[in-house]
């Protein structure tokens, strides 16, 4: 069967044409680079995605703090991971790169701070 | 009291900052960036969605770990910024007026980079007939309110255009409990990239309609609902093909446009098509001395490419700076009817270049051709090009075999 991916891994957006049997990837072309075919493998047998958000920051310069995965994950845990992002609440100040929660739901893929946040000047 | 500078950079934002580090780095030390905002960072702020820097740093990062990195360079080499401030004029003898906190700063520069960015165009919205109710954004006024000032716009959500901002909204507010019902277009095609059709719109399972338009819109004080029909080839909805979805939320992505106020006021030329100031190879607008670059130039897609085109400007800044003038610009270029814009719009044949377009429609398996006195004297070929991806293309001063205009073509 033939199955149209569009390669999510850089700007290019590659359309790729994948020949399925079954589970199996038999072929694919249309991608510009090598990482095409391993993307179309992922998304076959564990598709994965980032996630983006924000938490709540107290007595910063700033109400949020944006958040992001250092790793991706299986695209049917997004929003579980968003529950367990959204139970956190920060005090500042933040700095960017700070884990938020380390290995959310057993996932082996941290939530980290992506913004710095100052405490804020009285 | 009027302050002396090498070089006043008008715009905080990815192009500014990057034009002060590269103009720094230099031996150009003499500057300073006014910003309209209290922070440095410009609309990357806003932006907390990952795929920045894919180009650049090889990573995949958010908005404002992007623009850290540029504004941690920018306070290490102790470049001077003042933010909060909003340039009011500048005139073509390189003068700048700011108002800010401290009252009016008057800068006499030598040379002025105008990099104040884009804002979101918001024509969709005003000739949709109907009411006027509370609930419809603009995809950026909407990113600003959930990402800086954690305020949900709404629940049930329509959005009207199928640019990159509206479709990372469709995602976000996903992620945030709220209902995406679909996105309309009125284009044939999407404005968007395809990645992110992909990641925003098809993981969560949001439709995209092509060739649709919001016709009609109800509600008293907030909104009740929207009224979708399908468009002809000339973009006039179809009678008959009218459907009502009831939403609280219309969010606008209809394009985003350069913001060249100041520059009009200041008499820089700017281009139909890009909305942007006509440009020649070294950057420099109409105006000797006045430079462009990002996206008051022309909108990009990528904020890394952004970061790279304010670099090649602050190459020919410095040059300016030494030389007081650069070589006029008189080889035209010429873009054909497939071709949306080309920058810049003419070169000088002095140095090597990068000429950057869009294609108006997309094609499939083709190739785009730069012509000189009848000869193809650069040709790049293309598996796909679509209106939503930027194109480049490399020349080398030795590419060029006469003083004759250029014409770039599509096969
Ligand atoms: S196949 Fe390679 S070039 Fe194409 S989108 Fe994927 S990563 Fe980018």
């Amino acid at each position: 069967m033939k199955k149209i991916f569009t390669c999510i891994i850089c700007p290019n957006g590659c359309e790729i044409t994948a020949e399925v049997e079954g589970q199996e990837l038999v072929s694919c072309f249309g991608s510009l680079c090598k990482r095409g075919e391993k993307y179309v493998k992922q998304e076959l047998y564990d598709p994965r995605r980032n996630v983006a958000t924000s938490v709540l920051v107290e007595n910063g310069d700033a109400l949020l703090v944006s958040v992001r995965l250092t790793n991706a994950v299986p695209k049917a845990k997004i929003f579980d991971v968003m529950n367990e992002i959204k139970k956190v609440h920060l005090i500042a100040p933040v700095i960017i790169g700070q884990v938020i929660i380390r290995n959310v739901l057993d996932l082996n893929s941290d939530v980290i701070a992506t913004r710095k946040v100052a405490v804020k000047s009285k | 009291m009027t302050i002396k500078k090498d070089v006043v950079i008008v715009g905080g934002g990815p192009a500014g900052l990057a034009a002060a580090i590269s103009l720094y780095k230099q031996g150009v030390e003499d500057i300073v960036i006014i910003e309209r905002e209290k922070q440095l960072g410009g609309i990357l702020r806003q932006c907390i969605h990952d795929g920045f820097g894919l180009t650049r740093f090889k990573q995949t990062l958010s908005g404002p770990e992007y623009s850290q990195k540029f504004i941690d360079l920018v306070k290490e080499l102790k470049i001077e910024c003042v933010t909060d401030a909003t340039v009011i004029e500048i005139t073509p003898e390189k003068k700048v007026v700011a108002i800010s906190k401290l009252g009016l700063l008057v800068y006499q520069a030598k040379a002025i980079v105008l990099a104040m960015g884009c804002r979101e165009r918001t024509r969709g919205a005003i000739s949709i007939p109907g009411s006027r109710p509370a609930g419809i954004y603009s995809a950026g006024v909407a990113q600003s309110y959930i990402n800086l000032y954690n305020t949900m716009v709404g629940q049930e959500v329509v959005i009207l255009g199928s640019g990159d901002i509206g479709m990372i909204m469709a995602r976000r507010m996903t992620l945030e409990g709220a209902k995406v019902k679909a996105v309309f277009e009125i284009q044939p095609y999407p404005s968007g990239l395809p990645r992110n059709i992909e990641q925003c719109l098809n993981d969560y399972n949001i439709p995209l309609y092509l060739s649709h338009t919001v016709t009609n819109i109800k509600g008293h004080s907030r909104l009740e609902g929207v009224t979708v029909a399908k468009v002809d080839e000339h973009l006039h909805p179809i009678s008959g093909t009218e459907r009502d979805y009831a939403c609280d939320t219309l969010i606008l992505s209809v394009g985003l446009i350069p913001e060249n106020e100041l520059s009009m006021g200041c008499g820089i030329k700017l281009d139909g098509r890009t909305k942007g100031p006509l440009v020649d190879d070294y950057y420099q607008t109409n105006i000797a001395g006045i430079f462009a670059a990002g996206n008051v130039l022309q909108v990009h897609d990528l904020v890394d490419f952004v970061s790279a085109e304010a670099e090649a400007l602050a190459a020919s800044v410095v040059e300016y700076i030494k030389k007081c003038r650069l070589t006029p610009a008189a080889i035209n270029i010429i873009a054909d009817a497939d071709i949306g814009y080309t920058v810049p719009q003419k070169v000088s044949g002095e140095k090597d270049f990068q000429i950057s377009l869009r294609v108006k429609r997309p094609l499939k398996n083709c190739e785009i051709s730069v012509i000189q006195a009848g000869t193809a004297i650069k040709s790049i070929k293309l598996q796909k090009a679509i209106p939503a991806e930027m194109i480049k293309i490399r020349l080398t001063k030795s590419d060029l075999i006469s003083i004759d205009d250029l014409k770039v073509v599509v096969k």
